[in-house]
């Protein structure tokens, strides 16, 4: 039976007032954020209880955001961020592709068994793993260019380094990847090597382009926690000019805390993020359904 | 496609190498293992606290540039909320710098770790607050520029109108004063809970905010006598009495549960009539509320008002490679003029008379002299063992718990417990 046009009007009618009434409710804390913002600390606790606090009204400026910058060298942090979880990325997606790709193609003897072995670490929490890596990187060379020598000191603490390379390798996004990668044809592979290709050749010129959604998925997935990390450089990193964002969101808790300039700085630090989520959402959104219903 | 995917296999090299790069030029200062004898490493928990870390640059600056300076001082600043785990990685990777500074109550906690030396100071420091320096087993491990008081902020103009007498030193409200005073208060219809505990409040707060009541009402945290146990202390009678009396406040509707996250903010927006909190806040509400503003002390609850001792202070590691230049910056840091610079930028009761003296707030007749006053009179120490870090865990639970509603007598038992299972644990936390 078919619906009268009028129901099908209404029908859709209520399909679109339930998405605006959930997108409103995942938009209010980001827009209380932003406007909050503007806002001195008085007029935040002020219009709470009114829908005022929503909108931008009342005594709005920029001096939250001014200072921001005076309290936190907040450029230096957010720099350090954007390179931090830039390379943890770049790297993260070649590291992980091929480790996924050996696994996904690869006749190798106990490739299963390190799969699994890969897929066992994800049940270990990092909190857990957390000091004995401290002490590990600690351990480690550490090279440096003196002129025209080359000196080797020990440790890694207080580096760029040591915020990078212990996440570059991924337990997820070699899962995500090896997922993927079985579902492309191996035919493909055997048509390329008659064509005289060797493995990585397969890999760089018939997987990989084909693997575009993975790629955007592992992305997002590096680049979040790269971007939120918190206790890692808070244990390794000493030096206020190698610091990443989420260590200033700390220095704003003090024993008055100007509640303006937490949300002027939150807004700062969640730009990048939105704006990287809304230039990759379609992937993101491909990736997941179809490693979803593959895997 | 294959120039798609050698772009971005160009990016990965470029990354690879940026790595590299970052290495060669991220390298942070070095550390106490690496510290030479002209420059040494000092922490302090004061980053984004832009006055007072100026204040403690301005000490370090004139120290560096005196011809008497043993070594160069590098002042690293941390969050304060995460200050502890940055300590606790450093010490377990052997980087701990020269100087720290340290919340007092962890003193003996971070001495019995080995992370502290005892101090070896030219200054006297028979002078200042007791609570301003820190000691355990007979030595002296750390000393503050400076202590904090708990107190109590309400306007006149609402004591008047609830026909309630403002506390004084010479006479704090009683318990039974307390209760007449929130009950008239209330009676004003002015706010929905008339007192604001900070209840919204965690970490060190629970221990230092309302231990001081527990042990008005004649209980402690532990028993000091050999700090062994707690048991029979903070489960006894006395306790369990705060505890119901803690949540009868909440059951009877003067205070919330959970108040609001920034307890001064709403004070000043007239959220609540009497506001439970800090020396800290006290500047910010006279801005605010002017000659309106009355400081009081805390409630006496039978056995006289107490506030916490001991704020952030300062100490040498036991690793420093150059322990003579640490305390010789210390002994520096200590003159009364640093000492009040200090406290004058943070608004902070300064740890000696001479300090005071040099802050018109703080001198005889100041408007904040009362808060030296009352860490004169009333500061308790919280208990000075190993175990503190600890027990002030479980007794900020139990607060947690008494304030969700939990059985009073229970609460305090799983507490005493927790806290006595620790201490065994750790056979006693001898040195």
């Amino acid at each position: 039976m078919k619906n009268s046009p009028r129901l099908s009007t209404l029908n859709n009618a209520g399909t679109m007032l339930l998405r605006i009434l959930f997108a409103a409710v995942a938009a209010f804390p980001i827009v209380f954020m932003l406007v909050s913002s503007l806002k001195p600390d008085t007029q935040i606790f002020g219009d709470m209880s009114s829908a005022a606090a929503f909108l931008p009204v009342g005594n709005i400026s920029f001096d939250n955001y001014a200072a921001v910058f005076d309290r936190v060298p907040a450029a230096r942090f957010l720099i350090n961020s954007i390179g931090i979880s830039a390379v943890t990325v770049v790297l993260g997606i070649f590291i992980n592709s091929l480790c996924a790709f050996a696994l996904s193609r690869m006749e190798v003897r106990g490739k299963r068994v390190v799969f699994t072995v890969i897929l066992a670490t994800l049940i270990v929490p990092f909190q857990t793993l957390a000091l004995p890596l401290v002490w590990w990187v600690n351990q480690l060379p550490y090279f440096e260019l003196s002129g025209f020598s080359l000196e080797i000191s020990k440790g890694w603490l207080d580096t760029y380094q040591v915020q990078i390379i212990p996440f570059i390798a991924n337990a997820f996004s070699i899962y995500l990847y090896h997922q993927y990668f079985e579902s492309i044809p191996k035919e493909l592979d055997e048509a390329a090597r008659i064509d005289g290709a060797g493995w990585f050749k397969i890999y760089r010129q018939v997987v990989m382009p084909l693997a575009g959604p993975a790629t955007a998925t592992v992305a997002i997935l590096t680049f979040l926690p790269a971007w939120n990390s918190y206790l890692w450089p808070l244990m390794v990193v000493q030096s206020e000019e190698l610091r990443p964002v989420m260590i200033g969101i700390q220095y704003f808790f003090q024993l008055n805390v100007s509640w303006g300039e937490v949300m002027a700085y939150a807004s700062l630090i969640t730009v990048p993020v939105v704006v990287l989520f809304i230039a990759f959402q379609k992937s993101f959104i491909n990736s997941i359904a179809s490693s979803g219903v593959k895997g | 496609m294959n120039k798609r995917f050698t772009r971005i296999l160009a990016t990965s090299i470029t990354a690879a190498a940026l790595v590299s790069s970052l290495g060669a030029c991220g390298k942070g200062s070095a550390s106490a293992t690496s510290e030479g004898s002209n420059e040494i490493t000092m922490w302090t928990h004061n980053a984004g606290n832009v006055e007072e870390l100026a204040a403690i640059q301005g000490v370090v600056d004139a120290y560096n540039q005196s011809s008497d300076a043993k070594a160069k001082i590098k002042v690293q600043a941390f969050p304060q909320d995460s200050y502890n785990d940055s300590v606790v990685s450093a010490a377990a990777a052997g980087k701990l710098p020269c100087i720290v500074d340290i919340d007092g109550p962890n003193v003996p906690n971070w001495a019995w770790a080995k992370y502290l030396t005892p101090l070896k100071l030219s200054t006297d420091l028979s002078a200042n607050l007791p609570s301003t320096v820190a000691k355990w087993e007979g030595e002296t491990y750390a000393v503050g520029h400076y202590d904090v008081a708990l107190a109590m902020l309400a306007r006149a103009s609402d004591l008047k109108a609830a026909g309630v007498r403002a506390a004084t030193i010479e006479q704090p409200w009683t318990e039974d004063e307390f209760q007449d005073a929130l009950t008239k208060l209330k009676a004003l219809g002015k706010w929905e809970y008339p007192l604001d505990m900070g209840t919204a409040g965690s970490g060190e707060w629970l221990p230092y905010g309302y231990s001081p009541l527990l042990q008005s009402f004649g209980a402690d945290l532990i028993n000091r006598d050999g700090f062994q146990t707690a048991d029979g202390v903070l489960n006894g009678d006395k306790a369990v009495e705060w505890a119901k009396w803690f949540r009868g406040l909440a059951d009877q509707g003067f205070m919330a549960t959970k108040s609001g996250k920034d307890s001064t903010q709403d004070f000043l927006n007239n959220k609540s009539g009497v506001l439970y909190t800090g020396s800290w806040a006290a500047d910010k509400a006279r801005a605010s509320l002017g000659e309106d503003l009355v400081v009081m002390p805390t409630v006496d609850l039978g056995n006289g008002p107490k506030i916490g001792g001991a704020s952030w202070q300062w100490g040498v590691t036991e690793g420093c490679a150059n322990t003579d230049a640490a305390m010789d910056y210390l002994s520096y840091s200590l003159k009364p003029e640093n000492m009040a610079a200090v406290a004058k930028a943070t608004g902070t009761i300064p740890a000696t008379e001479e300090a005071a003296a040099l802050i018109p707030e703080f001198a005889e007749g100041g408007a904040n002299r009362i808060f030296m006053d009352f860490s004169r009179k009333y500061a308790v120490m919280r208990p000075e063992t190993p175990a503190y870090p600890f027990i002030a865990t479980e007794y900020g639970k139990a607060v947690q718990d008494v304030l969700a509603g939990a059985d009073p007598q229970g609460a305090l038992d799983k507490a005493v417990k927790a806290i006595d299972a620790n201490i065994k644990s750790n056979g006693g936390y001898k040195n």
